[in-house]
């Protein structure tokens, strides 16, 4: 049927002014984006150059810093670690959530949905609570010889702990696009001859790697900018670039050179973000299938 | 497509481990909060309902809980209206603006919190909304419109266009189509944007932190320094009412799907 | 469906409409007159303009010049809300949310009809496509075959004097496809209203209308009773998409009373003057054409074409036959059982009389089309 065809579409006003019409709707929720989002944003990219005085020297102060690379360097790792082990983790969760039978997808699925559920600060309490030295992990630990393992306030127990705030962000992309593999491809790979791990390799994983990308840019930029967890599970030595910036504008009151930090963080999600479009929109196309 | 045993086995195990490591910290706060002793050493020590009396009694805690209740009302109610409107608009633009809008509009969802919330404060002290409840409906509120924009606008996707054109047939006008046809179809996708909505704004923390104020706090606020503070089971008593209030509100949710499930089809 | 029992429908008048959609002549000086009460078929290829004819109709699409009118009134520019005809649709179109019974009520809520008669009504729409046990269900619970029914039930409830069905029938099998095609017709007479009806299949056209309109490529071929098309085509077109045809070309004489052609060498006649434009071919159907070994005397017809069988088919009822003529083009011929039979491969003569053959002008657009 050539498009003319299709009983749908209502051509009864020219679309010039139907687009104005969409614009008209659209146009409260983009005066708030501008209100609350941009003229925030913008005031702070200025003030990241003008104040004490205009010029970078915000910029030259942040990059000539050690602490400040340090903590730049940390929060990268951080967030690889936690993507990292997102991945490994929500792979074969999400691949289950595939395979098993209706009612024991809907109890993975509600495992998934259950940590939405939690206000966020109360689910870092209970890592708190769990991670402390006399903490529940920690005399397991014990039980099994390993004494004196810290966990709260080091990186291992900001890892532990935003891994597991991120997983589902990880589970849901992943398993959009595994429940759309066709498992006969695997089927078919077997019957030329390729053993369950090599069809695995070659066939399950590549078709499953778009849901990874997609899972974990999404992980690792909201890793980025995580500031609650590393705040109450981190110490001194586990600060990400959030709570620095915190620290220059609420307590030091600099506020050009928190600015500086924040635009530093926005450049690097944004630059994440713009790297990752291409391989987000080829999991849109798998998943639209 | 038939699994190895050993791989059945390794990948069931797998599923329990991250299962419960998902799950079981969200529970932890249940046992603490019956603690006895001011403390939050796990395990807890004998039984009291202190800590609820506390919540229920402490100001401190009460207001900042009723704060939360009235700003994520507003900012549900708000975002909802402002964000299915946009749904629409876009729904109804040229694929390739559509896009672009689209992906300002969900900006907020990937701003780093921190960033985002000095930016707002900075405002805030010029425009004299720190504090006030205006400030917090604000930034809430376009702090949940991707939500709502998400959930509505992929309902719209599924939404058979041509149902609209079969009611203009039978005698529908736009008003008349749109309230009887297009509204109940995707009136799933509005409530849990709606329901989003009011979860990201009772949930807000790292914005709220930076515009509140000792007259106005909101409950994450109160959690937050409370954690800091000191260690206070108080906390544990609220993050299980919540835990109880979401369970009842979902699971009522997903029983009212069940029974809707045939006609939404 | 009134009180009544039987109601008279509503005429339909177009009058040079055309439609573009940019550059796009979707229809292109169409004039149509359907008479009240008729049913009316739209048949034609995809993107031949008949759809669009239906939406024109029904006031999904707005007309880019010529006029419009219903049972007398110009509806040019009357949105489709406010137009009271009923659409049946390809793909159902029923709420999904609502009950079968509240589906078929939708349209006499709209028009404020009373609770008591609204019942009335909906259960003697859904007794008339034999559904009305199944008013308390939902659509998703129903076949392809019974929703469509519903949709049915539910564009007749209001009493349309216009009822329009876009390839209803299109997404069934076969076999429910036919029996449907029955129900429609009974519906049909039942009611006095006026159908409009739009499909691709020729034999659907058939079994259905009092006349039929063949579109192609946003124009009207030629409007005429089925028979009409069948045994009178006016262009090639229409007499390749109604039926199978042989199309004759060759070089043309003639004369004042008849007309011939030269194919490779062979000459055929027929006792009609071409008055169309173009180079003239000749269409014959293929019962008109009878096959016979060569050199038998007996005759069968003035013309005689020789050829080999290229194709044998049986099928059931008879034979039909693939020639390979001289020139290279196939004949398509039907023969009765009783005949004698035929092998691949065997050289035979094609003959027929010369008041069978219809000479049309050799459209070759056409035939680009009907590939």
């Amino acid at each position: 049927m050539s498009a003319s065809a299709t009983p749908s579409q209502r051509d009864a006003s020219p679309p010039s002014r139907r687009s104005w019409g969409a614009l008209a709707l659209a146009l409260p929720a983009l005066v708030l984006l501008v209100v609350v989002i941009g003229y925030p944003l913008a005031t702070i990219v200025l003030r990241s150059f003008a104040e004490p005085q205009w010029g970078l020297q915000n910029y030259g102060w942040f990059f000539s810093t050690p602490i400040n690379l340090i903590v730049l360097q940390r929060t990268f790792a951080i967030s690889a670690w936690v993507t990292v082990v997102c991945v490994i983790c929500a792979y074969p969760f999400a691949y289950a959530m595939t395979a098993v039978g209706p009612k024991l997808g809907l109890l993975l699925t509600l495992c998934v949905l259950i940590p939405f559920w939690v206000s966020g600060v109360v689910r870092t309490l209970s890592w708190v609570i769990l991670l402390q030295d006399s903490g529940v992990i920690n005399s397991m630990l014990r039980s099994v010889g390993l004494d004196g393992v810290r966990l709260i306030r080091t990186q291992t127990g900001v890892v532990i702990g935003m891994a597991q705030v991120l997983l589902p962000f990880m589970v849901l992309p992943l398993y959009s696009v595994m429940k759309g593999i066709d498992l006969r491809l695997v089927q078919a790979a077997r019957s030329l001859g390729a053993g369950p791990i090599r069809a695995f390799f070659t066939v399950y994983l590549p078709l499953s790697l778009p849901g990874i990308y997609a899972g974990a840019i999404i992980v690792f930029i909201l890793a980025l900018g995580f500031y609650i967890t590393p705040a109450l599970l981190g110490g001194p030595r586990s600060t990400m670039l959030s709570t620095l910036v915190q620290n220059q504008v609420l307590s030091l009151l600099q506020w050009g050179r928190g600015g500086a930090m924040g635009v530093v963080l926005l450049v690097a999600t944004f630059v994440l973000l713009a790297l990752a479009g291409p391989l987000m929109r080829q999991k849109h196309k798998q998943g639209t299938r | 497509m038939a699994m190895h045993p050993l791989t059945r086995v390794l990948l069931g195990l797998a599923c329990i481990l991250v299962g419960l490591w998902l799950v079981a910290p969200t529970l932890v706060v249940v046992p603490m909060s019956f603690n006895e002793n001011k403390s939050l050493a796990f395990p807890p020590q004998g039984f009291s309902w202190q800590w609820y009396q506390n919540f229920v009694t402490n100001p401190e805690w009460s207001t900042s809980f009723l704060n939360s209740l009235k700003v994520a009302t507003v900012v549900a109610v708000l975002a909802t209206v402002i964000g299915t409107l946009a749904a629409f608009g876009l729904d109804r633009m040229r694929a390739r603006s559509a896009g672009l809008l689209r992906m300002l509009l969900l900006t907020p969802m990937v701003v780093p919190g921190v960033v985002l919330a000095i930016g707002i404060y900075a405002v805030y002290l010029d425009a004299r909304l720190v504090g006030t409840m205006t400030g917090f409906v604000l930034a809430h509120t376009i702090l949940a419109l991707p939500f709502v924009l998400i959930a509505v606008q992929a309902s719209l996707e599924v939404f058979d266009k041509r149902l609209e054109t079969a009611a203009a047939s039978l005698g529908a006008g736009r008003i008349a189509t749109f309230r009887t046809v297009t509204l109940p179809l995707i009136a799933p996708g509005i409530l849990s944007g709606l329901l989003f909505a009011f979860v990201t704004s009772f949930d807000e923390v790292i914005v709220s932190l930076f515009i509140t104020s000792p007259y106005m706090k909101t409950l994450p606020v109160q959690i937050f320094t409370s954690i800091t503070r000191d260690a206070d089971p108080t906390v544990a008593a609220v993050g299980t009412i919540l835990l109880c209030a979401t369970t009842i509100l979902i699971g009522g949710g997903l029983l009212l799907l069940g029974r809707d499930r045939r006609s939404s089809l | 469906m009134s009180e009544t029992g039987k109601q008279r429908g509503a005429a339909i008048d177009l009058s040079a409409v055309s439609k573009a959609y940019g550059s796009f002549r979707a229809l292109d000086d169409i004039s149509l007159h359907i008479e009240a009460g008729e049913f009316m078929t739209l048949l034609g290829p995809s993107g031949s303009g008949k759809t669009t004819t239906l939406n024109v109709i029904a006031g999904f699409t707005e007309v880019s010049a010529g006029s419009l009118q219903v049972g007398g009134r110009s509806v040019v520019g009357m949105p489709a809300h406010k137009r009271n005809i009923g659409v049946v649709f390809q793909h159902y179109a029923l709420f999904p949310h609502m009950t079968v019974g509240r589906n078929v009520a939708y349209p006499l809520s709209l028009r404020g009809v009373a609770k008591t008669e609204r019942e009335a009504r909906v259960k003697r729409a859904l007794d008339m496509v034999r559904m009305a046990d199944f008013a308390h269900r939902y659509p998703s619970e129903l076949s392809g075959g019974q929703q469509q029914r519903v949709a049915l039930a539910r564009a007749i409830v209001f009493d349309p004097p216009l009822l329009l069905m876009d390839e209803p029938l299109g997404a069934l099998d076969k076999k429910l496809r036919e029996w449907l095609q029955l129900e429609i017709k009974r519906i049909h007479r039942e009611l006095g209203t006026t159908f409009v009806y739009v499909t691709h299949d020729q034999e659907e056209a058939l079994v259905l209308s009092d006349r039929i309109a063949v579109f192609n490529r946003g124009k009207i071929e030629q409007v005429g009773t089925g028979r009409d098309l069948y045994d009178a085509p006016e262009t090639l077109f229409v007499g390749r998409f109604i039926g199978d045809s042989t199309v004759l070309r060759g070089q043309s004489r003639g004369d004042g009373s008849s007309t011939a052609l030269d194919i490779a060498g062979e000459t055929v006649t027929a006792p009609l003057k071409h008055a169309g434009r173009g180079q003239p071919v000749m269409l014959l159907r293929p019962e008109k054409l009878a096959i016979r070994r060569p050199g038998l005397g007996r005759n069968d017809g003035d013309n005689r074409l020789s050829g080999t069988i290229s194709e044998a088919i049986y099928l059931g009822s008879g034979s039909k036959y693939e020639i390979r003529l001289r020139d290279g083009s196939t004949a398509i011929v039907r023969s009765p059982l009783t005949d004698e039979s035929f092998t691949i491969g065997e050289a035979v003569e094609l003959c027929f009389r010369g008041e069978d053959a219809k000479l049309v002008a050799d459209d070759s657009a056409a035939d680009t089309t009907l590939t």
